[in-house]
């Protein structure tokens, strides 16, 4: 087990190169630089955009500044951003807590209603409740995450208000005048969370559904069930935990569709996460912020990977992992 | 190549006679016969009578024709509203659905169903050339993704060894990148038009068609009938264009019907973020991105567009499911 983590970790170093030489060399093939915004300021001199140039390091070669980069990345200096001058490990630092604030509640959340919604189905096939459920997973799957955000705040944030009912607040991390206590801050995570938590909980509940079903008609469950067992322990001991494992590795796979998610879902209710510091960074070409963010995602996405798969082998002593 | 008849050589007229006279068998008989000899219907055949006792696919179908046709219309609508999607007139700026504008020079009056937007542009006009754009962008990134997930796939599958761990190391990466940023990052770079934008949609959405192929591939190509056709001394690509193709199709049918609703969504996700379908040009994800300021007090702005995207990729979805269920009977118990 010890050898197969450290196996794929290693395998884990030319992976993340891969990718920061990858999404480096396409940032650095887009036209545009930190300093063309300036190209158009009458009040900037050519040679003051020059000097800039030159101190940010822009007028080396594009592969030359990724290895300054990755040396620099690797003792923990992400570089400054090219626009505030700000050390970008600060804005990263500020950003990442709520980024993971909005998208671990709303793993949680999504396993949490997925897995009984799924199994009930499942075990109740072509009940009322399986129909209900079955309707609104499939609506819900189909949903642009955006317009459901958008609509939540029009309803518990705007008409709420409107007709005078307790309302939720519709932007940001925090409330900007009382400075943010903890029940405020959670206020302002009710939304987003919840938006993000309906757009996995749909698939996964389709999906366990699907596991379920196929689990409950296999040899083994039959066998228990023809040697007198209970109905629980049929179900319990025999078919949820078998139907249960691939979930595992389902989240894993996961883990790229939620941030994608919460990128937009910061996008929508304002929430100052890494999404968010993306877009803008993006927008005016400040590539070191950039950067850091894509590979925030990315080695975040690996280890989810990694974490999955190694768990699977713990859970499910067919598969070994040597 | 030989009727069965036993000589081991059938020439050329013995062959033609033969044909003759089955065509001859075939005008000789009863209408009532003529249609049982037809009776044997083919794979397709029989996915579509599947597909069509299946109601809900069919009624998916039905809505899916529905909001093609209504982007059809579009200059129609335009028309029949009396303003074209571009126009914009402050006054009339954010009128509800239903809401009416009366020209004060002229006395002309002009109904918007789905209300106007920020600019005073009728919605529901708006709303039939955005799907246009949508769609379109959808399919074309579909075409495209097939066409890279197709061809990288079939090769890993088909050649196997070092260009295939190669091609599937490389699929792995990819797919460790969550495609939004670097689909951000692409349009950042082209700054594309729809067809561009499809392109870059397509840049990452091959992957998961291209895993799909390759595994099919490698279990179609160890089967008899590509031996046999090998010994007879066809080339790889005949191998695969007559051989292989014809049965992953199905897979294949599947696989688009059940993406599609995700590509869509996908360029309602770029064009709202700011990096898809740029304006003037409409599309549902662009006007959802119109409407991010105003759509607290204007519900309309927003709600049509996304009930677009989400009946769209609904239909598509639910067609879709139907389209598995019929295509591969095997899972037709559940």
């Amino acid at each position: 087990m010890t050898r197969y983590i450290v196996r794929r970790l290693i395998g884990l170093i030319p992976l993340l190169l891969g990718i920061s030489f990858i999404v480096f060399a396409l940032m650095n093939m887009v036209p545009g630089s930190p300093t063309s915004q300036m190209e158009f300021n009458p009040s900037i001199k050519p040679a003051d955009i020059e000097r800039i140039k030159e101190n940010l390091g822009l007028n080396d070669p594009w592969y030359q500044r990724y290895f300054t980069w990755l040396g620099n990345a690797l003792r923990g200096d992400l570089g400054i951003s090219f626009i505030n001058a700000q050390p970008v490990t600060r804005t990263i630092a500020t950003a990442m807590p709520n980024t993971l604030a909005l998208s671990i509640p709303s793993i949680i959340l999504a396993v949490a209603f997925a897995i009984p919604v799924g199994v009930l189905g499942a075990l109740k096939r072509n009940s009322l409740f399986d129909r209900i459920t079955t309707i609104f997973a499939t609506i819900f799957y189909s949903m642009p995450t955006i317009w459901l955000g958008m609509m939540m705040i029009i309803i518990f944030g705007v008409q709420f208000q409107r007709w005078g009912l307790p309302y939720l607040p519709v932007a940001g991390t925090h409330d900007l005048r009382s400075g943010g206590g903890f029940w405020d801050r959670i206020e302002h995570m009710i939304m987003p969370v919840i938006t993000l938590t309906l757009v996995s909980l749909a698939g996964w509940t389709r999906y366990i559904r699907t596991q379920m079903l196929e689990t409950i008609n296999q040899d083994y469950v039959r066998t228990a069930n023809a040697k007198g067992l209970g109905y629980r322990i049929v179900v319990m001991r025999h078919a949820f935990k078998n139907a249960m494992l691939p979930l595992v590795t389902l989240i894993g796979l996961s883990i790229p569709d939620i941030f994608g998610g919460s990128l937009i879902v910061e996008n929508v209710f304002g929430y100052r996460g890494m999404g968010q510091v993306l877009v803008e960074s993006l927008n005016t070409s400040n590539y070191s912020v950039a950067m850091a963010c894509v590979m925030f995602y990315a080695v975040l996405t690996v280890f989810g990977n990694l974490v999955a798969d190694v768990l699977y082998g713990v859970l499910d002593p067919r598969v070994r992992l040597d | 190549m030989t009727d069965g008849s036993g000589s081991g050589t059938v020439s050329r007229t013995e062959d033609s006679l033969a044909h003759q006279k089955s065509v001859e068998k075939y005008l000789s008989l009863g209408a009532a016969e003529r249609d049982h000899l037809k009776e044997t219907p083919g794979f397709y055949t029989r996915a579509w009578r599947r597909l069509k006792k299946d109601r809900v696919a069919i009624i998916a179908l039905l809505g899916l024709v529905l909001i093609i046709l209504f982007t059809i219309i579009a200059p129609l609508l335009e028309r029949w509203v009396g303003v074209t999607y571009t126009q914009t007139n402050l006054r009339a700026a954010l009128l509800p659905p239903g809401g009416t504008y009366v020209d004060a020079a002229t006395g002309e009056t002009t109904r918007f169903w789905m209300g106007t937007d920020g600019a005073g542009r009728d919605i529901l006009v708006r709303l039939a050339y955005g799907g246009r754009v949508s769609m379109m962008v959808a399919t074309l990134a579909l075409i495209f993704s097939l066409l890279i997930g197709m061809t990288i796939g079939a090769v890993a599958g088909f050649l196997g060894g070092f260009v295939d761990t190669l091609l599937m190391r490389f699929v792995d990466t990819l797919m460790c990148i969550p495609s939004i940023t670097l689909l951000l990052l692409f349009s950042v770079w082209m700054k594309p038009g729809p067809v561009g934008l499809a392109f870059v949609i397509a840049l990452l959405g091959w992957t998961g068609v291209s895993r799909l192929i390759r595994g099919e591939v490698l279990s179609l190509k160890q089967r008899d009938y590509v031996d046999a056709a090998r010994v007879l001394g066809a080339s790889n690509t005949t191998i695969i264009v007559r051989h292989i193709f014809p049965n992953v199709v199905s897979l294949v049918i599947v696989w688009a019907s059940l993406a599609l609703p995700s590509l869509i969504l996908y360029e309602a996700t770029l064009s709202y973020l700011g990096f898809g379908v740029r304006m003037p040009d409409p599309s549902w994800g662009n006007m959802l991105n119109e409407a991010r300021e105003l759509f607290r007090r204007s519900w309309w702005f927003t709600f049509f567009p996304g009930m677009a995207i989400l009946l769209t990729a609904l239909c598509i979805n639910l067609l879709g499911n139907g389209l598995r269920d019929a295509l591969d009977p095997r899972l037709n118990e559940r």
